[in-house]
């Protein structure tokens, strides 16, 4: 069921029993660590730290088995056309030039453009682990309180936690209304031309526009009705405190993020590691 | 206007509107006029009138919603506390006024059961463990004490309003504002709401406000006043037994209880003193007589020819995963011609019911057939063609902009050619009481227009049976008789129909034949009057058993379930004629 990506499920554990803020913070920390560096020893080590958390936080390979599968495609997609557009981008980084094989004048294969375009999928890899566990462990308002806590305002903060939420029942609603009207006639599966379904789905978009339109008017008048907005602060109910292990959690991240940026600056001395010199 | 003289009391008045007068920018004529009410402290007022009439707007305009959400101008002076709204914001009047709105499900803000309650202290910085300690206390009021980690996913419908009701009394407000508070609940749990607003009045004197057109079923527990509101103005203003005697609902388009109509039919004139405001208090020695006569005098109608079998099901089974059944072994016939409902509670499986004889899921077990032939392996489009689905939401399903484009897209879709189209669609736009709308715009069209749409835009397609989702949700009774009885006549031109729900004067009035599900199984299929006076069925599919049933026992009468089939004949002559 698609409605079940995004669907929060409470569990009791070490990474469940987190605070967002927490969470939030060792999120940052770790795609920071991997997005400056090239070094693909750095990188696999936090790919595998957030594989380790992945398991930590016991959710099943299920949950994010879609979401894989589009990953994978587009890295796929990326892989292929990185090399399509700049065959020779390793080369120019690295400074050497160890020829495999060659294809044509302009198309040759070259270690150093393996190990640049091996390097930058496992950026992206290592952030799928490491998003998933972030977006499946947090109770959306506990995001949006921690959001808070770091400084957002907190009626932008709540408008996205009440997106996160009402996504699954927007999914849920498509799906209804895509039924029926499938039984007068839209034909949304791959028997009909690719033109033609396109028209159907916004068929189906224009009632699921006009009943969310519905459901906002309606949430918002009860919100309003409860104080919505009153105070230039609030509290809230799903806040946890910042505890040992939250602390703990956070310096380890902190520890990630600096050990690649001294291994950009005082060990490689730049954000590649060469290693063909 | 009709009222009754003041009645002396020394408690002082919490809402007084004087002159009061509202309209909304958007609108050409006031919406209310020259309205002037005074409910007191303490007082618990049921407000009734029929869609449009403005109940909802004066609801809005003690919550503060009006002028806060929906501008307009307002003439006149609304007191809340002794001070005029229009000096307050909607934060000040929402600590005085409390709103339970119409959709539970809609206003669920939290992601769990405490959350939600929590909201509204969150927003007055209350500290957590303040916080806490007060949503146990209000939580355990309405039962939800043990539930405060669950997401509004797993609570019934019941229980989201319950979560409502505790999210608004967290605020310990004087008055408590409940919107068609029975609108989404099944009849049984519809009476434990009622009960529990009982309650909560009783025990902590609060005003109590209710805006409702389900007359009957708010009556089940005591109200202290009735306020009739139609065209924007007060037409009646009394107790319940006062208002049964007056004789007014009828005309305004609001259905008065049904034993209140049964009274009348037997010649019995009801007057304040026979107590009718609530069944529990009637007073029954006058009239039992007179009701044995009546019942004894009805003819008994002749059985009618029996015809074909157009849809049958065999043993189906269906589950969505592996651990819970949701239909099983469900085995029925619905013959040619008929009008059946399909009852039982949130949940039962009456909707799988239907995206199963859709083909939108397929059964695991089982088979069903339509005239004797299997309809396995024919797709959602193919089965469209003979059995169409109506989604309870029009605005669910009308996807162009004009009506005339709106009913002859399933024929575009099938490539019928523009010249056969035409007459088939002013066909179905005739037979749906739409033929002078052709040209209009969909967004020009009531909720009930609406409706019709959705269904010529099905009835184009020809099919021989139709499935309706509440076909009636949230009508009042003009429209709900308007909808039923255009839905009668289409069953006399001979499309089956097959309806979702769980009204339950609609069941006994307009479907002869009724099948129950509880928990996935059939548990009754029946004449709809013999399963609405078999107690075991009523109360295992969250039922109730009419009152018409209560007053035949009441009388005396030895067979009640006939007294009730007497009635309902006796009524459909009486509308027919």
């Amino acid at each position: 069921m698609k409605a079940k990506l995004f669907d929060y499920i409470d569990r009791d554990n070490l990474i469940f029993n987190l605070s967002g803020l927490t969470k939030l913070v060792c999120f940052i920390c770790l795609t920071c660590s991997v997005m400056l560096s090239y070094d693909i020893r750095y990188v696999l080590f936090v790919t595998v730290l957030s594989g380790i958390f992945f398991k930590m936080s016991g959710l099943e390979f299920k949950q994010i088995k879609l979401m894989l599968i589009y990953v994978i495609i587009f890295l796929l997609m990326n892989f292929l056309l990185t090399y399509l557009f700049s065959p020779q981008y390793g080369p120019e980084i690295y400074g050497t030039c160890h020829e495999l094989f060659r294809i044509n004048s302009r198309y040759t294969v070259t270690l150093e453009q393996l190990l640049y375009q091996t390097t930058k999928i496992m950026k992206y890899a290592s952030m799928v682990p490491m998003g998933m566990v972030f977006l499946l462990t947090t109770n959306p308002s506990e995001f949006a309180a921690s959001l808070n806590r770091v400084g957002c305002s907190y009626k932008g903060a709540y408008a996205l936690s009440l997106t996160l939420r009402y996504f699954p029942d927007m999914i849920r609603n498509y799906q209804d209304i895509a039924l029926a009207q499938q039984s007068r006639g839209l034909d949304l599966s791959r028997k009909e031309k690719l033109g033609t379904r396109a028209r159907n789905v916004v068929n189906i978009c224009v009632p699921l526009i006009f009943s969310t339109l519905d459901r906002i008017e309606l949430i918002s008048n009860a919100m309003d009705l409860r104080g919505f907005g009153k105070h230039k602060k609030r509290t809230w109910y799903v806040a946890r405190p910042i505890r040992y292990a939250d602390w703990c959690a956070m310096a380890v991240c902190a520890l990630v993020l600096a050990g690649s940026l001294g291994l950009s600056f005082f060990i490689n001395g730049s954000r590649f590691w060469n290693p063909f010199v | 206007m009709q009222t009754v003289p003041e009645r002396k009391t020394e408690r002082p008045p919490v809402i007084e509107f004087e002159n009061f007068q509202f309209q909304y920018f958007s609108q050409a004529e006031p919406t209310l006029h020259g309205i002037n009410l005074k409910i007191q402290e303490g007082e618990k007022v049921l407000i009734v009138g029929p869609s449009g009439s403005g109940k909802s707007t004066i609801g809005n305009c003690l919550n503060g919603l009006i002028p806060f959400s929906y501008k307009g101008e307002i003439k006149g002076s609304l007191k809340v506390g002794g001070k005029e709204t229009r000096e307050m914001n909607i934060f000040e009047l929402s600590k005085k006024v409390g709103t339970v709105l119409q959709d539970a499900d809609g206003q669920f803000i939290g992601l769990t059961v405490g959350e939600d309650i929590a909201f509204a202290l969150e927003n007055d910085c209350i500290s957590l463990p303040q916080m806490k300690e007060t949503v146990q206390k209000v939580a355990d009021v309405v039962d939800m004490g043990k539930l405060l980690k669950s997401s509004p996913f797993e609570l019934s419908g019941g229980q989201k309003q319950r979560v409502s009701f505790a999210g608004v009394m967290v605020d310990d407000v004087d008055i408590l504002l409940f919107d068609e508070p029975l609108a989404n609940l099944d009849p049984a749990t519809g009476k434990t709401a009622i009960d529990l607003i009982d309650r909560v009045w009783r025990e902590s004197k609060k005003t109590v406000i209710i805006i409702e057109h389900r007359l009957e079923d708010v009556l089940y527990r005591d109200v202290d006043r009735i306020v009739v509101i139609s065209e924007g103005r007060i037409a009646a203003d009394m107790t319940p037994d006062e208002l049964m005697a007056a004789d007014i609902l009828p005309s305004l388009g609001i259905r008065e209880p049904l034993y209140v109509t049964a009274l009348k039919y037997a010649g019995i004139k009801v007057l304040p003193e026979l107590k009718a405001g609530r069944l529990d208090t009637l007073e029954m020695e006058q009239i039992k007589e007179p009701l044995k006569r009546w019942n004894q005098a009805q003819k008994k109608k002749g059985k009618q020819k029996e015809r074909p079998v157009i849809l049958e099901a065999q043993h189906i089974s269906f589950q969505y995963t592996k651990k819970r059944k949701i239909l099983k072994d469900i085995n029925f016939r619905i013959r040619e011609g008929e009008m059946v409902s399909i009852v039982g509670t949130n949940g039962a499986g009456k909707s799988t019911m239907a995206k199963v004889i859709c083909g939108f899921v397929t059964e695991e077990e089982g088979k069903l057939l339509y005239y004797g032939e299997d309809m396995k392996g024919q797709t959602i489009k193919e089965r469209a063609q003979r059995v169409s689905y109506v989604m309870q939401n029009p605005n669910q399903m009308i996807c162009k902009p004009m009506i005339y484009d709106e009913v002859a897209l399933g024929l575009r879709i099938r490539g019928v050619s523009e010249e056969e189209i035409e007459p088939k669609v002013e066909k179905a736009l005739q037979i749906c009481g739409l033929a002078p709308f052709k040209k209009w715009p969909v967004s020009a069209l009531s909720f009930g227009q609406k409706k019709r749409v959705t269904i010529a835009s099905m009835l184009v397609m020809e099919p021989q049976v139709l499935i309706l989702d509440e076909p009636t949700a949230g009508q009042d009774y003009r429209h709900y008789t308007e909808i039923m009885e255009f839905l009668k006549n289409l069953n006399d031109r001979g499309v089956t129909i097959i309806m979702i729900t769980h009204d339950m004067h609609l069941m006994l009035e307009y479907t002869p034949h009724a099948i129950v599900i509880s928990d996935g199984e059939k548990i009754g299929d029946a004449t709809a009057v013999e399963i609405l006076t078999n107690e075991e069925i009523a109360e295992k599919a969250n039922l109730k058993i009419t009152s018409l049933y209560e007053l035949a026992i009441r009388a005396g009468i030895r067979e009640p379930s006939v007294f009730v089939q007497n009635f309902i004949d006796y009524e459909r002559e009486a509308h027919r004629g």
